[in-house]
């Protein structure tokens, strides 16, 4: 490995120690990153804007205040790349849409503003599903990523570009987004690390919505202390945001220290399980639940009955949001404007803009919600999704009465081909089945790595739902089983990703 | 009888509108109001970007009340509490817990193309608010009042007026998105008869000032921080239903909103008569002709797809908040005017007369700065009322102030001036001369009261009168006043006309206690 | 069928979503499916059960009467598709009324 490779192969929270230490500046750091982007991002397009001379900046910034004996805050130095939903007053904010290419937001997201107080170095902008409606990135108006443990395959979505970056070693960090699952889907298809915090957890405030009552940022990492520290940064209430939460944020970061499962209650979910589900990720899930009970958790079954019905309910919920959300995209403030040169008026300049900005995906879904929220049809479909939402928080609320923490796997499958569902919406959407009664219920749930499918070789993740307020206790189960996993395994998981390597010799063989 | 056509439109040139008091006898008449009121809060509904008015276009937005992308709404404490307010001055049953909702439609002026407002969740309900017309008690109910956002303001380019009909294109301010509006909408108001017109006037009138009294809102109906929608539908005499009604826009003065309902009882009863139907339908009111016009036909009633606003989370007033709004609330109209009749001593009909000038408020402003009852009263009924009317202005709008008035009365009161002289104080207050005081030092007004001054002038008088002279020395006193004329021609007006008569009836010979 | 082609085209005009008669063909299928699957929650009894629009039991979030340092005008124009007199120039707009 060269020098530029021992720089980027470290945890985040070994770099912020090695900034802080003086071993390392933030600037070499960052460079170091850049330079890998610059060779492998041609392979895996995580990216849509690379900022680096402000990612450049930022860093001389960091050695400066370190340099003056100041106080740096907890991910000084550290880089790290931000899902493009996020707006930043410095570079575009696309969303992976046609209809905001090159858009420049004249206010920073609150999340950014966290990150850049908290020191990290933003290296650019990722890519992602077109406003976070998908589970690929293929919705993406600007291509898809490719997952680096296979380029052919996609790295799943919506937060599919900053999932990439973080397993092609781009970055250490990275902030995603999780609606149904557009956080912990990519990470389990990855081979990382990614947590969906209680909603209302970190703030909305300049995350451009999706889903209001669903959307929640988090953190996507390679292990689950440096999740726990992005986390950490990231989160606490906004007054700018009315959905935030004003409560402290649990103490992840010591959870994540702390991989005790002792005594533990530990609640399998039935329903999420059986038909649909590949055998490598029920054999590995079933192997993980085995090793938990070794490690001292007391494993029950728990049967949550409605959240059979949390996927058509989601289907029903975001898209009725969204289709009142991405009505501001009319070409009259900002963005794309089409067919403004004739006699058209307002109503059809409208029209034809959004019909040109917006891909395939969100049309479908602009049209589902406006559908739902119609009069004479709102109280069988949207009305209907709300209270069938009430029945799987109460269904949360009974299990939790069981069992500490409910366990599951994170997506039926690992990471399928690039083009294999594009043309099935529905098979697209069943790869949020796991995820969704989460985001429904608002309550704290991550993904781990645990393990490879014997079948494919491709990472399968490993689910744990803890309730609203206590993501601390699904800190320390992911730590359990990290811990216990890394040391079975002897060497990080990801330095199995074959896919940038391929390429290489690929490239080399020519 | 008008014959009956055999289609039945109000489309159709041919309909001709039926006079009003023919109108009103075949038909009764059931109205509404829709108004809506901008909040005086220092800063938006949503957002802390300044209230203000006349500004630099886009000069006071932000991200949320632009709508930017990732932008989300956060509640106006104050703007909900002056909402309170009023419900709770509408005698309302404030909610307990209610939610804002999204109003969804595409429309240049409104930058999420979704309006947050109040749908079926509404913060107050349920009250009602006394009108009085022509010695007549009306209970208009209020049905809702309900807190919303206001849109953006365009300015449309290329046609004929200005207005949006032949524009080429429009510019849009957004400066004005996100005021705070209040809409209060009453129950339908039957039982109206020939003063529907007068009694829609009333209930905007009493509520804009009852809205000025709790001092949430300018009220200004000609800047736009008032406006009304009018709902008006007729029904033949004994009827068991209620005709379709039709919502009246561009009401922009109290008068407009007496004429638009007179308009349209008038026009729908042509309808009627003609053998049509009303069409329910939105009509805009033309001040210029005092009728209404059609606006663009809906096939349906439009679909808003209502929702709970999920950027913003329920809001449940505390009942000790409540109590505490309401314990603070001022005194209402309707109780002061209770309060000034009794303390004035007035009658119903010089009360009714005072309300009907438009002169409760100066009158009582003028007692508060020392006048007393009657002489405020008799200074704005008489001499202020007919210079108000000659300006063809209100009389709050007369460049003389309230403490002026008193200042000018306490003169009279001290014998400083006279009411001749008085007079001449106003004229020069109301030429922009200024204070009574200052007109009274520079016009060397001031009543003559010297005894020296004035014999001289009395026994001119008594010269040139000899025969008057002779009458009062003899007993009859009344004659004293044409020789007191004389005396006040002769100083113009300057004399203290007490004393010149005291001193024509001394010289004349007859003293006091005669 | 749970929707039909003209309610599409209808859903399409009511979202300002100018669609070509391909893509209004091809949508209709795909709605048809997806109206279909998510009907399923129609199978839920739910009498009685209230509707959840959040998750968090949060009230009462406000802010002070307190004026916010504004956008620069600058700012807020820079990105718009076209401007004029310190304004944002939209395409004429029909009458509503």
């Amino acid at each position: 490995m060269t020098a530029s490779n021992e720089l980027t192969a470290m945890t985040a929270a070994q770099m912020a120690r090695a900034v802080a230490d003086g071993d390392v500046s933030a600037v070499e750091l960052t460079t170091a990153h850049l330079d890998l982007i610059a060779r492998t991002d041609v392979h895996v397009h995580a990216f849509l804007h690379v900022a680096a001379d402000s990612a450049l900046r930022a860093a001389r910034e960091v050695d400066d205040q370190r340099a003056a004996g100041q106080r740096l805050g907890p991910l000084a130095g550290v880089p790290l790349a931000l899902k493009d939903v996020f707006t930043t007053s410095d570079m575009p904010t696309t969303c992976g849409s046609k209809i905001l290419a090159g858009w420049q937001p004249p206010y920073d997201a609150t999340v950014t503003k966290r990150l850049r107080a908290a020191g990290a170095v933003i290296l650019g902008k990722t890519n992602m599903d077109e406003f976070a409606m998908g589970s690929s990135t293929e919705n993406s108006a600007f291509g898809p990523s490719h997952n680096p443990w296979d380029l052919s395959l996609v790295p799943g979505g919506s937060s599919g570009g900053s999932a990439a970056a973080v397993a092609a070693y781009q970055a250490p960090l990275g902030i995603g987004t999780d609606t149904g699952g557009s956080i912990r889907q990519p990470a389990a298809v990855c081979g990382l690390v990614g947590v969906k915090p209680t909603y209302g957890g970190s703030s909305r405030y300049g995350l451009v919505a999706f889903a209001s009552s669903l959307d929640t940022p988090g953190p996507l990492a390679r292990t689950v202390l440096d999740a726990a520290l992005l986390h950490e940064a990231m989160s606490g209430h906004d007054p700018c945001d009315s959905t935030s939460l004003d409560a402290q944020v649990p103490p992840v970061v010591a959870a994540a220290r702390n991989a005790d499962v002792a005594g533990l209650r530990v609640g399998v979910v039935a329903e999420l399980s059986g038909e649909g589900y590949a055998s490598g990720v029920l054999s590995r899930f079933n192997e993980t639940v085995e090793l938990l009970e070794t490690l001292g958790a007391k494993i029950t079954e728990i049967s949550c009955p409605h959240f059979t019905y949390a996927l058509p309910a989601y289907y029903l919920i975001a898209p009725s949001e969204c289709s009142s959300n991405l009505a501001r995209f009319d070409a009259m403030r900002y963005g794309l404007r089409v067919g403004d040169e004739g006699d058209a008026n307002a109503e059809e300049v409208m029209s034809l803009t959004r019909a040109a900005g917006f891909g395939a995906e969100v049309k479908r879904r602009i049209m589902l919600g406006t559908y739902a929220l119609s009069s004479g049809y709102y109280d069988a479909y949207y009305g209907k999704a709300q209270q069938v939402r009430t029945l799987i928080i109460r269904d949360f609320a009974a299990a939790f009465e069981q069992v500490d923490v409910l366990v599951s796997p994170t997506t039926p499958t690992t990471a399928f081909a690039i083009g294999e569902r594009v043309d099935d919406p529905m098979a697209m959407y069943l790869a949020d089945l796991c995820t969704i009664p989460s985001d429904l219920a608002g309550n704290a749930a991550l993904s781990v790595p645990c393990g490879l499918a014997p079948e494919d070789g491709l990472p399968v993740g490993f689910q744990v739902m803890a309730p609203v307020l206590a993501d601390d206790r699904m800190y320390r189960v992911g730590a359990a089983v990290e811990a216990a996993l890394d040391q079975r395994r002897g060497h990080p998981l990801l330095t199995e990703a074959r896919g940038l390597a391929n390429a290489a010799d690929a490239e080399a063989g020519r | 009888m008008s014959e009956k056509a055999s289609r039945g439109s109000s489309a159709s040139a041919a309909i001709r509108p039926v006079p009003f008091d023919e109108a009103v006898g075949r038909y009764e008449p059931v109205i509404g109001l829709e108004t809506h009121v901008e909040l005086g809060t220092a800063t938006k509904m949503f957002c802390g970007s300044p209230a203000v008015f006349g500004a630099e276009p886009n000069s006071a937005v932000c991200p949320v009340c632009l709508g930017l992308p990732g932008s989300l709404p956060v509640i106006n404490k104050s703007a909900i509490e002056y909402t309170i307010k009023i419900g709770l001055a509408l005698n309302c049953s404030i909610a307990s817990w209610c939610r804002f909702a999204r109003k969804n439609y595409f429309y240049p002026d409104m930058p999420k193309n979704f309006q947050i407002s109040q749908y079926d969740e509404p913060l107050c309900t349920d009250g009602w608010l006394a009108v009085e017309v022509a010695g007549q008690e009306f209970t208009v109910g209020i049905e809702r009042v309900h807190l919303e956002e206001d849109t953006g303001k365009s300015l449309h380019v290329g046609g004929a007026t200005g207005r949006i009909h032949g524009a080429d294109y429009s510019l849009v301010d957004y400066n004005r998105a996100g005021i705070p509006l209040v809409e209060v909408v009453t129950k339908p108001i039957p039982g109206t008869g020939v003063l529907a017109p007068a009694v829609a006037r009333a209930y905007v009138t009493e509520l804009r000032d009852l809205l000025r009294a709790l001092d949430v809102s300018d009220v200004r109906m000609e800047q736009g921080s008032l406006r009304c929608d009018v709902n008006t539908s007729i029904a033949a005499a004994g009827s068991a239903r209620w005709g379709t009604r039709t919502e009246t826009k561009n009401v922009n003065s109290l008068r407009s909103v007496e004429r638009a309902v007179r308009s349209e009882i008038e026009r729908q009863a042509g309808v009627l008569d003609a053998g049509g139907r009303v069409v329910q339908e939105t009509r805009h009111f033309h001040e210029d002709t005092g009728t209404t016009t059609a606006g663009r036909s809906k096939e349906e009633a439009q679909d808003y797809r209502y929702f709970p606003e999920p950027d913003l989370v329920p809001v449940a007033p505390a009942p000790e908040w409540v109590a505490q709004i309401k314990a603070a609330l001022p005194e209402l109209p309707a109780a002061r005017r209770v309060r000034l009749q009794a303390q004035w001593g007035l009658s119903d009909l010089d009360m009714a007369a005072l309300r009907n000038a438009g002169a409760l408020d100066v009158v009582a402003e003028t007692v508060a700065a020392g006048a007393s009852p009657e002489q405020a009263r008799n200074w704005w009924l008489e001499d202020l009322s007919r210079r108000a009317n000659n300006r063809g202005v209100e009389l709050a709008e007369l460049p003389i102030s309230p403490a002026q008035v008193a200042r000018i009365s306490d003169l009279v009161n001290t014998g400083a001036l006279n009411n001749k002289l008085a007079r001449q104080v106003v004229d020069g207050v109301l030429a922009g001369e200024g204070t009574p005081d200052e007109i009274v030092a520079a016009r060397r007004l001031a009543v003559v009261t010297d005894t020296s001054v004035l014999s001289a002038a009395v026994d001119e008088a008594i010269a040139a009168n000899p025969d008057i002279a002779a009458k009062i020395a003899a007993g009859k006193t009344a004659a004293a006043g044409a020789l007191v004329g004389a005396v006040m021609k002769a100083t113009a007006g300057q004399a203290d006309a007490a004393r010149v008569r005291e001193l024509i009836l001394q010289r004349c010979g007859t003293g006091l206690g005669e | 069928m749970s929707i039909t082609r003209d309610e599409v085209a209808h859903l399409a005009q009511l979202s300002r979503l100018a669609l070509t008669e391909d893509e209004l063909d091809h949508f209709s299928g795909q709605l048809d499916v997806i109206i279909a699957a998510v009907a399923r929650v129609q199978e839920v009894a739910a009498a009685g059960i209230p509707p959840t629009t959040h998750a968090a039991e949060l009230v009462n979030v406000f802010r002070d009467d307190v004026v916010v340092q504004p956008l620069p005008a600058q700012a807020v124009l820079a990105e718009a598709p076209a401007a004029e007199l310190d304004r944002f120039r939209v395409p004429r707009i029909l009458a509503e009324d």
